[in-house]
């Protein structure tokens, strides 16, 4: 068995090492794909706070990666066509500077998850996962009728936004960047699991009556995990929506919600890194096996029961048993 | 907003709620029985749309299409059963979500690989087609109709099968104390077998029947297994007559949603807003009901246990 800190360093070589050899080869398609994963390992890794520390089977955070996307589409759009937002009660005008973007979306979905989680903790079990899926679906709903903005064909952003100092429109700086807030949250992950906080609600997920024996409220742990978990897929989604320059109902879509899903299980649920590798081999698997066959979600439907039925613990979980966090 | 136009949108409402039901019973069948999730009942669902529009096209028979869909999406769902959802049962939630969504990905690239991307028609047969008069002199499609007795026939059937037959009662049992009936000598691995087939004829005969009235295509199970998520959840999990109630509750808020909300907003906007407000709001209102539900009830109308 490999130790785990070995698997995590060989991911992040991975990340830094595949665009460099991509720069030097002139493969600009290839820094693109990094771009992907490392933007779906940003959302995964939100997902998991709520997932794997939390115990929370949310099967709605494509609402949340949504959100971000919309707080970037929405902005871009008034800055790109000269109108404001809202004149009342404050002037609210576009804008196309990505802090400003990211500040918006992580603001924006965390009051979205706060919202849905106050009104989706009261449940639990299966029923926490449906009435997730269900506001998912009247956010997609909604954004499908959303006239103003698109309406069920989206928005597109005809340049990048930027940021101070870089030109995003390069791919290999847009990377970088985007690598920075992978490695930004993937430390944030850290710290918070081992943190009081942490501590306490992989507690509230393991034992939540001795937790509430010794004061604590589990009902609340798990609405801070929410919310923290909902924040940061909506940098995601406003990074996501960047990448492609276009947002549309699709990121609130509860196949989008599927999907983040897959790739915290197929990396491992619970593991600092399982959320990073499952987004690198999902994109991966997409772009190898989609050149293999046209059908390859069959593929892809195969291997994941394969994970499911016969490897414990995700990937990380077969290359270096012992259980995850998890269980 | 006439008194005919009410009634025939209460009656669509009524016969989108009674296949929901359909979709519903089974879903609540296999989670109150097995406690399993199973996301790939819409596929069941679209299994036997494929079968009746196959088997309709060929032998140009709609029964012989009913049976082939029944069959085919039975034995589609005891294969999937021995093969793949018994090794879920003592999984958790989180397992049985992603196994059953990697199912669904398999049966829908499966089937646009044999059928091919372009969506089927299913025919209503002459004998089925045309309006039929109502008491009042309300013309309805006979159709639609023959679909609301049809479903109606199937629910009681269900009942009488839950309640009166020994499977019955081995479901029932199966349902509160699995240990205790494979104590007292039931096949407790058949009885699962069977249950989930039960569960997956359902679905493939509504994926046929419903497949007459829309096209038939692949991806057509997920909309309609999502709804069926919320009729269950409104009903409670495990209950037959909850998913009942909240299939009909779906079936009436969605189709009357879509038809008076935008009538509604006309008194408080222009008309185009108000189209665009209603249109909106009624597209999210089953997911409202749902929510509102849960809020009030965490575990469903008729709901036992979380």
């Amino acid at each position: 068995m490999i130790r785990e800190a070995y698997v995590n360093a060989l991911t992040l070589a991975l990340f830094a090492l595949i665009p460099l050899w991509a720069v030097l080869a002139d493969e600009p398609f290839t820094i693109t794909l990094m771009t992907r994963a490392a933007i779906f390992a940003i959302a995964a890794i939100g997902l998991n706070i709520a997932l794997g520390l939390g115990g929370l089977v949310s099967l709605g955070h494509a609402v949340f990666f949504g959100v971000g996307g919309y707080a970037m589409g929405i902005l871009a759009h008034h800055a790109q066509t000269y109108t404001a937002l809202s004149e009342w009660p404050f002037l609210i005008e576009g804008t196309k500077s990505m802090p400003v973007i990211w500040l918006a979306a992580v603001v924006l979905s965390a009051l979205a998850a706060l919202v849905i989680g106050i009104l989706s903790l009261r449940t639990t079990g299966v029923y926490f996962i449906m009435i997730t899926l269900a506001f998912g679906q009247m956010f997609f709903f909604f954004a499908i009728s959303w006239a103003e903005y698109g309406g069920e064909d989206g928005l597109s952003i005809y340049v990048r936004n930027g940021f101070p100092g870089l030109n995003t429109l390069d791919p290999i700086q847009f990377y970088g960047l985007c690598l920075g807030l992978l490695c930004l949250v993937l430390v944030f992950a850290w710290k918070l699991a081992g943190s009081p906080f942490g501590l306490a609600l992989n507690a509230a997920r393991q034992a939540p009556v001795r937790v509430e024996t010794v004061g604590l409220d589990p009902t609340r742990l798990r609405l801070v995990a929410f919310v923290l978990s909902g924040a940061i897929a909506g940098l995601a989604g406003a990074l996501f929506a960047d990448l492609n320059r276009f947002v549309s109902p699709v990121m609130f879509s509860w196949q989008t919600s599927g999907e983040i899903m897959i790739f915290v299980i197929l990396g491992g649920v619970g593991r600092l890194f399982g959320p990073v590798i499952g987004a690198l081999v999902f994109v991966a698997l997409e772009h190898w096996l989609g050149g293999l066959s046209e059908y390859w979600h069959i593929y892809l439907g195969l291997l994941l029961l394969l994970i499911v039925l016969f490897g414990r613990g995700g990937l990380i979980g077969m290359i270096c048993g012992r259980e995850a966090v998890h269980d | 907003m006439s008194l005919i136009l009410l009634i025939e949108q209460v009656l669509n409402g009524l016969q989108f709620g009674i296949m929901l039901f359909l979709m519903a019973a089974g879903l609540t069948l296999i989670f109150g029985v097995m406690g399993l999730i199973n996301l790939a009942h819409g596929s069941l669902y679209m299994i036997g749309a494929f079968c009746a529009a196959a088997v309709a096209a060929w032998s140009g028979s709609f029964l012989l299409g009913l049976v082939a869909a029944l069959a085919g999406a039975a034995i589609a769902g005891a294969l999937v059963e021995l093969i793949v959802i018994r090794r879920l049962y003592d999984k958790d939630h989180l397992d049985q979500v992603l196994a059953t969504f990697a199912l669904i990905l398999i049966f829908s690239e499966g089937t646009r690989w044999i059928f091919g991307s372009f969506p089927l028609y299913l025919n209503v047969p002459a004998y089925l087609s045309g309006p039929v008069t109502l008491p009042g002199g309300i013309e309805y499609p006979f159709y639609r109709l023959a679909l609301i007795i049809v479903g109606l026939a199937v629910a009681a059937g269900l009942y009488l099968l839950i309640s009166k037959t020994r499977l019955g009662v081995q479901i029932r049992a199966g349902e509160n104390d699995r240990e205790m009936i494979a104590a007292l000598g039931i096949d407790i691995a058949r009885l699962y077998t069977i249950v989930f087939a039960l569960g997956a004829a359902l679905a493939g005969l509504a994926g046929a029947l419903v497949g007459a009235i829309q096209s038939v295509q692949v991806g057509m199970g997920e909309p309609v297994l999502i709804m069926a998520f919320v009729v269950i959840v409104i009903g409670g999990i495990g209950s037959i007559k909850g998913a009942l109630i909240g299939a009909v509750l779906v079936g009436l808020t969605d189709t009357l949603g879509g038809i008076f909300l935008p009538e509604i907003m006309k008194l408080f906007f222009d008309p185009s807003t108000a189209t665009s407000i209603g249109s909106s709001l009624a597209s999210m209102a089953i997911y409202v009901l749902m929510a509102a539900v849960l809020i009030l009830k965490p575990s469903g109308l008729f709901g036992v246990r979380a």
